[in-house]
């Protein structure tokens, strides 16, 4: 091995320590420098709710909240997150009663294959909370971050439309996981 | 069947709740104790040979546990990659295909060596280290020079680059029809490459158990069963040794049916490694290496008299296979066979050549074979209006096959089974207000402004698919489809199906169907699928807009049989006769006597019991296989009104509206959905989707999504959606397919509607995908 790959892989081993609250637990780990974000939501904390769609965050599957702004996990190294509090899909549902988004995208068949949801999920919420009336098209603007294959966006907007009305009219959290059926 | 509560009703989906919490399980989401990473050394060149492959500074790196090269499967893997001869029984040339190149690469990313390591960082970093010596050859990239004698070839030493050249019939069929004619239209239509992208990329996680022989895959997959086929008859092993679990599946859109050099590599890695192997493809691997879409082009004809009547048509199909026939490759060759749409003609003829290139494969993608035929002939029906200074409606009125013409018999041979074609233009042209949008597109003419509107009135075959048509086609296999109906002692029901749900919502649609024939609560029906372990013991995948329309009727023979052993069981239970005994919500009743009766799950537990009916086994549980009679044919009428910007060219929809007909629908909100997404990915296709390679070195230029462009919400526009109910014949369910659809009927309203914009200025056909750069030079006359 050359001397500079050595190194380089001197600098890969060296492991930092990262604090972060996540859903709101505490978790610490000791990580490569290189670890993005996301990998270390998957492989170290057991989230795999949070998706990986592309190698050049363009598709937005990975989005979550870091300190309540939406951000593409995958743009991110697993350090810079130290001493931030992380939202990830798995921490929208609370007790068995999911969010309004969660229960509109259900309503409003906003998803099919469902790779994306928990990015648009969590978009939606970022995108909501900056601004709880959008028009059609600020949804549309708001969204572009998050590529869907499946659905063609339509019921993705109502969706939003939807969670944007429940949630003006009942801000405490109303809706309950059904047992799989209508 | 029974009296439909769930049949027709919004149901929410039963898959959702998994999904929108994070729970789903798609294949990265899945690891075994112990399991080594793969990261596999493509080549960076469209055609080289490999002169050597130095391992030695990978098989150093840290983590690192295993370094292969061709020579290393040698004895792990055997064959060829599988190719459907299709409708091409002529075809002169499949290339030999090993999942890993030894001395020839012939597309850029096929890969040429495997570093397998404890981590995926550390595979990875092995994978950098590999030395490879290429020398470099000649590409073949265009279609033209690569059918040219003497030039380079795909395969070097290859006697040419032609996998088929088939004439389905030739050009006399036609010469009546072009010597009647008043005016011949004659255009050359390209279909630009595509990539699927589905927003999850592929993955493999293999785990062999040398001590058993025994093989689990876990995979993305829409058709787990063809996969263990292939792979145990290439690892050696048996079917019953292997299998393959699809699990949550991240879309697909035909590009996760045919079986992969990796689907091959992992297994036999597992096997080799005796450990786990887990490969999940990063997305440039995959817009390099999952099969392409389309990439075509067409010479087409048109003769017709003055007063619009259609007469004759002639079609020839260039088709970009890629280095390799893909499995289903030949398969897009059906846009010849519905190269005359939802009209009568006096003849038809066509030909298809398939064409090797050094790109990667191409195979099905969403529609295949049916988008380019509608694309073709909504852009020729369109030519001719224009030429004759035709309403796009009226031409397209004058020529539909008519109601009474049902069952119709196509040029081909074909048996389209029910249409009412022009009952949805009605609908569709009543809902888009066509004749104020003629007007508003004459006064913005008067402003300078370019409004559009463009018509798809489109036909398709779907439902694969007879087995006197398919096992022809595929080399054997049948494409019918199985199900298997396990009713518990205390009467809750577990569905299987051999086809496997890529996003389509086959546990609702599929519990809906069994919880309504039967009469039990929807909560009590289970649907299970993916897993080649259980349940029948082949299935045949979902693909080609046939899982309702084959196996939701398997489903519903499956049931029905149930229904017969309980009528049996429960006649024997009331002492009466078995034909006095009807089935109705949820009961076994004496006809005439509603309260003489036997409810679902007490036959069901009895069924397990003692004091059967002589000669009758215990349980209650059915296997049926549905071979349909006929393919089923949906249509409908999408209408797309676009603006093209005249300083920029950037080509907007302002109204997009779609009216389908599926025959009878069991979920309005899923088919919906289906709709909603093909029109979406057609629109992909129209205004911005295009897999570039350089021309010359056959370097791929849009490895990324950063440069292939996957629309976003800002692009797709809102859709207005119709429906007409003209049920099939040819299933009892009434049911046709409806996931194609979309992506069939949409690229020619939105092509249509660009060059109905731009007509005035003289523009008769632009090609995909229609990007402001390319519209804006046609626009400027310095064409593009
Ligand atoms: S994985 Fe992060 S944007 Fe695609
Ligand atoms: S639901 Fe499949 S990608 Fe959005």
């Amino acid at each position: 091995m050359a001397p500079a790959e050595r190194r380089l892989e001197g600098i890969r081993s060296m492991k930092h320590k990262v604090a972060t609250t996540v859903n709101g637990r505490r978790h610490e780990h000791e990580v490569e420098p290189r670890l993005l974000l996301v990998h270390h939501l998957r492989d170290n904390l057991g989230l795999t709710g949070t998706h990986i769609g592309c190698d050049t965050s363009q598709c937005g599957a990975c989005t979550i909240l870091v300190d309540g702004k939406a951000v593409k996990s995958c743009t991110m190294f697993a350090v810079q997150a130290e001493g931030k509090s992380l939202t990830t899909i798995e921490g929208m549902a609370k007790d068995g009663e999911l969010h309004p988004i969660q229960q509109a995208f259900w309503d409003e068949h906003g998803l099919q294959c469902g790779y994306c949801t928990p990015g648009f999920i969590m978009a939606a919420a970022y995108l909501l909370a900056q601004n709880p009336n959008p028009t059609e098209d600020e949804i549309r603007k708001g969204l572009e971050g998050n590529l869907c294959r499946c659905t063609g966006y339509v019921n993705i907007v109502k969706a939003v439309q939807t969670a944007a009305k429940t949630m003006s009219t009942a801000p405490a959290r109303k809706t309950t996981v059904a047992a799989g059926g209508n | 069947m029974a009296v439909s509560q769930l049949v027709g009703a919004k149901i929410h989906r039963r898959e959702d709740p998994r999904l929108i919490t994070g729970h789903g399980h798609y294949i990265d989401d899945f690891t075994r104790q112990g399991a080594a990473y793969v990261a596999f050394v493509r080549s960076p060149h469209a055609h080289a040979r490999i002169k050597s492959i130095d391992i030695t500074d990978a098989s150093k790196a840290p983590g690192v546990a295993g370094v292969y090269t061709a020579r290393d499967f040698k004895g792990q893997l055997a064959g060829t990659h599988p190719a459907a001869p299709a409708f091409v029984a002529e075809k002169k040339y499949i290339p030999e295909r090993f999942p890993i190149a030894e001395k020839e690469v012939c597309y850029q990313g096929e890969i040429v060596a495997a570093v397998l390591a404890d981590t995926k960082g550390q595979a990875a970093d092995g994978a950098n280290l590999i030395q490879v010596d290429y020398e470099e050859l000649p590409a073949v990239m265009d279609l033209e020079k690569a059918l040219k004698d003497g030039g380079p070839k795909v395969h070097d030493g290859a006697a040419d680059n032609v996998s088929w050249d088939l004439t389905f019939t030739g050009p006399d069929v036609t010469d009546a029809a072009f010597k009647e004619a008043d005016v011949v239209v004659k255009q050359r239509i390209l279909q630009n490459r595509l990539a699927p992208v589905p927003m999850e990329p592929r993955g493999v996680l293999a785990e062999y158990e040398t001590y058993d022989k025994k093989l689990t895959i876990w995979m993305s997959s829409q058709s787990p069963h063809f996969i263990r086929l292939f792979v145990s008859g290439a690892m050696g092993l048996k079917e019953s040794q292997v299998r393959v679990i699809s699990p949550d599946v991240g879309g697909g859109f035909g590009s996760k049916i045919s079986p992969y050099p990796e689907d091959y590599l992992v297994p036999a890695l597992s096997r080799l490694a005796e450990r786990p192997v887990k490969w999940i493809e990063t997305r440039t691997e995959s817009i390099q290496n999952a099969t392409h879409g389309r990439g075509q082009y067409y010479d087409v004809e048109v003769a017709a008299k003055t007063d619009g009547t259609l007469l004759g048509l002639r079609v020839t199909q260039f088709l970009d296979v890629g280095a390799y026939c893909g499995t289903f490759s030949a398969f897009q060759a059906c846009a010849c066979l519905m190269a005359g749409g939802a009209y009568k003609w006096k003849g038809i003829s066509a030909r298809t050549i398939g064409i090797l290139t050094n790109r990667v494969p191409t195979d099905p993608y969403r529609g295949a074979g049916r988008p380019e035929a509608t694309h073709l002939v909504e852009r020729m029906v369109d030519l001719v209006a224009g030429e004759l200074k035709m309403d796009p409606v009226e031409i397209r009125r004058k020529n539909f096959i008519q109601p009474q013409d049902f069952p119709f018999t196509q040029n081909f041979g074909l048996v389209v089974d029910s249409g009412d074609y022009e009952k949805a233009l009605d609908v569709a042209v009543k809902l888009a207000g066509y004749d104020d949008l003629r007007k508003k597109q004459a006064d913005l003419r008067k402003q300078g402004k370019y409004l559009g509107i463009g018509l798809s009135t489109w036909i398709e075959l779907c439902g694969f698919g007879p087995s006197a048509a398919t096992a022809p086609a595929t080399g054997g296999i049948a494409l019918v489809e199985s199900a298997q109906v396990r009713v518990t002692p205390t009467g809750s029901v577990i569905v299987y199906t051999g086809t496997h749900s890529h996003g389509q919502g086959h546990e609702t649609t599929f519990s809906q169907l069994a919880a309504d024939q039967l009469g039990v609560p929807y909560e009590s029906i289970e649907l299970r699928h993916g897993d080649t372990s259980e349940g029948t013991a082949f299935g045949y995948g979902t693909y080609g807009s046939r899982s309702l329309a084959v196996g939701g009727v398997a489903i519903s023979k499956a049931v029905g049989k149930v229904i017969d052993k309980g009528k049996k069981l429960a006649a024997h239970m009331l002492e009466a006769a078995e034909e006095d005994v009807v089935y109705e919500h949820g009961s076994f009743h004496v006809k005439g006597s509603p309260d003489k009766a036997k409810a679902f799950g007490e036959v069901a537990f009895a069924s397990y019991g003692m004091s059967l009916p002589e000669g009758m086994e215990q349980g209650l549980e059915a296997v049926a296989y549905f071979d349909p009679p006929n393919l089923v044919w949906p249509f409908g009428t999408h209408i797309a009104v676009v603006e093209v910007d005249a300083e920029t060219g950037s080509a907007k929809l302002e109204k997009y509206i779609a009216v389908d007909d599926c025959g009878n629908i069991i979920n309005p909100m899923i088919v919906d959905g289906q709709i909603h997404g093909g029109i979406a990915q057609a629109i992909g296709q129209a205004l911005y989707e295009e897999v570039v390679y350089d021309e010359d070195t056959g370097q791929l230029k849009t490895g990324t999504m950063i440069d292939y462009m996957v629309p976003s919400a800002g692009e797709i526009p809102p859709m207005s959606l119709d429906h007409t109910v003209t049920p099939s014949p040819t299933n009892d369910l009434g049911v046709k397919g409806i996931g194609e659809a979309g992506t069939i009927a949409a690229s020619a309203a939105v092509i249509n509607a660009i060059c109905d914009a731009l007509s005035p200025l003289g523009i008769k056909h632009v090609d995909m995908p229609a990007t402001p750069d390319r519209l804006w030079h046609m626009m400027k006359g310095t064409s593009k």
